[in-house]
């Protein structure tokens, strides 16, 4: 799996504890046809956080 | 007839005033005090500063949506309160002198029967040698993204370095916060990314270094002590997202830090373990930390009362535990819910203008004892959240009720946030969060101190139209346009 995109990161720093996306979650970030969908379920989460929020 | 003035015309201020004006109608007078002619939208101040808006995209002038509604709109900044009134005229009042060019410098005196400060921040810059240039305002070494005038200043300088670049020059980029005692690190997350996402753009992405530096204690504290998001069947902390994606974008952090000076090209800071170092720049924003705006409050025979009223970072004292201690023994019921001032029923602080009980993230000093730790952001939600509360309340209690009657406690309500990590409609990314609650509650939350069926993250380019979207239903509902009330705060 290529990681090309993170030839940045030398072992041992502080960038190389942590979690990297790969191909394919890299891919879906900007996936339109994904992404219409994420768009619904932030909007659904979000109008579930406003209804309990307000007193 | 009731008086109610609102000092300020911000999120906060602005929502209290609009809903205030729609409930109790002609019968009451609203008055909103702010030095401002044009009202902001912050959270796209960001979009200015790399140049993707234009300052008319995010402010309107308040004037005409004022006098539109019926609001009697004061362009000026509030300089006392007086809530005991005065000898031989038990009103109370404030202050203000006006900062429109037809009546600058002139002061005058307005009295209410309930007052709502919600002045916001003063930008604190001077509290940094070198951040500010002595006199209030911003230096001349970084540039700041706090208001929209500001952002534009950013843009150019920025658009300076990216021609520096493509002339072969390398550039260093130095982002976050001025001073260990700072908010709104939201506000430099989503600066550094889209600079980030900028440069690439421009095809001068590896002419760059650019780092972040901050008060945080750990990456993605943002003030509120971290968050645990539910990912992937884990309660995940923000630390591991936030590193996740400047490791991701190849930005480099310094996190602990108090800067303690600034110099052209140069900043010294200071890390808990007590270490002193220095870091040149380029181009650098830096984040101010805030104080209260400077209110000074007077008792009727002239006493100054202001210990009274407000904390001693002049944020206004409310109904919240100012007693709490040490960490270990905070609760989530330290924060205020009626946000009412405890000694002048009257009187109400909302947004960031009210005084948190502490901080919201531990508190965390250096070894050689200089305070570095975040102070608690109040975003756009929670502080238009705060303030439609605290407009019910006063509504309630002008038709009866002895008491508020509606509460708006950050450990009672959630946040949804949205950072922006580059703008584009096909390529830009940001994080949607919904955070529930904001002040931690790990008596009810066990662990990690948040509902994890209702706190969640994740990066991508809906959250991007999200932002966009909001940006425009905002500033539709913040000109009382149409439908407004049906956009949830």
């Amino acid at each position: 799996m290529a990681t090309e995109h993170i030839k940045h990161i030398k072992p041992y720093s502080p960038q190389f504890g942590t979690m990297i996306p790969l191909g394919t979650q890299k891919f879906l970030r900007t996936c339109v046809i994904y992404q219409f969908f994420r768009f619904i379920a932030i909007n659904i989460r979000m109008t579930i956080l406003i209804l309990k929020s307000h007193h | 007839m009731a008086k109610i003035v609102i000092m300020g015309g911000g999120v906060s201020g602005h929502t209290a005033a609009s809903f205030l004006n729609k409930w109790l109608g002609k019968k009451h007078e609203v008055i909103v005090i702010t030095p401002n002619s044009q009202w902001n939208w912050i959270p796209s101040n960001i979009w200015v500063g790399v140049g993707e808006m234009t300052k008319e995209e995010v402010v309107f002038p308040l004037a005409p949506v004022y006098k539109k509604v019926g609001i009697d709109y004061r362009q000026a900044k509030a300089i006392s309160i007086h809530p005991e009134g005065k000898e031989g005229d038990d009103t109370p009042y404030v202050t203000i002198e006006y900062t429109s060019k037809d009546k600058s410098g002139q002061q005058d005196e307005i009295a209410y029967d309930y007052l709502i400060n919600a002045t916001g921040p003063k930008l604190n810059f001077d509290a940094t040698e070198g951040l500010g240039n002595g006199q209030g305002q911003m230096g001349e070494h970084t540039v700041s993204v706090c208001t929209a005038d500001h952002a534009i200043h950013a843009n150019h300088e920025l658009e300076k370095c990216i021609d520096k670049m493509k002339a072969g020059e390398r550039q260093k980029f130095l982002i976050g916060t001025g001073h260990g005692m700072c908010t709104c690190q939201g506000a430099a997350f989503e600066y550094i990314f889209n600079i980030e996402h900028k440069l690439k753009e421009k095809g001068v992405r590896d002419m760059a270094e650019i780092t972040y530096i901050s008060n945080e204690s750990f990456l993605g504290d943002f003030g509120m002590g971290g968050i645990h998001f539910n990912m992937g069947g884990y309660a995940t902390s923000s630390k591991v997202f936030a590193e996740s994606l400047y490791a991701e974008r190849d930005l480099e952090w310094i996190i602990g830090a108090h800067v303690n000076k600034v110099e052209a090209k140069k900043v010294k800071y200071e890390l808990l373990d007590g270490t002193i170092h220095e870091k040149e720049f380029d181009f650098a924003m830096l984040i101010p930390p805030f104080s209260g705006v400077g209110l000074k409050v007077y008792a009727k025979d002239g006493t100054d009362i202001t210990d009274t009223v407000m904390a001693p970072n002049g944020f206004m004292k409310v109904d919240a535990n100012y007693n709490a201690g040490d960490y270990e023994n905070w609760k989530a019921s330290d924060w205020p819910k009626t946000l009412q001032n405890p000694t002048y029923k009257n009187m109400f602080a909302i947004g960031i203008a009210f005084a948190p009980p502490h901080t919201i993230s531990k508190p965390m000093k250096s070894a050689n004892g200089t305070p570095i730790n975040p102070t608690p952001p109040r975003t756009g939600m929670p502080s238009a959240m705060m303030g439609k509360a605290v407009a019910q309340s006063i509504t309630d209690m002008i038709k009866g009720a002895k008491e508020p009657t509606h509460t708006a406690s950050m450990s009672e309500m959630g946040a949804a946030c949205v950072a922006s990590a580059g703008k584009g409609l096909f390529t830009g990314t940001a994080a949607a969060m919904t955070v529930y609650p904001i002040v931690p509650d790990f008596e009810k939350y066990p662990g990690v101190g948040r509902d994890m069926n209702g706190t969640t993250g994740e990066l991508g380019l809906a959250a991007h139209w999200v932002k966009h979207i909001l940006h425009h239903l905002f500033l539709w509902k913040a000109k009382l346009r149409p439908g407004w009330t049906l956009i949830p705060e």
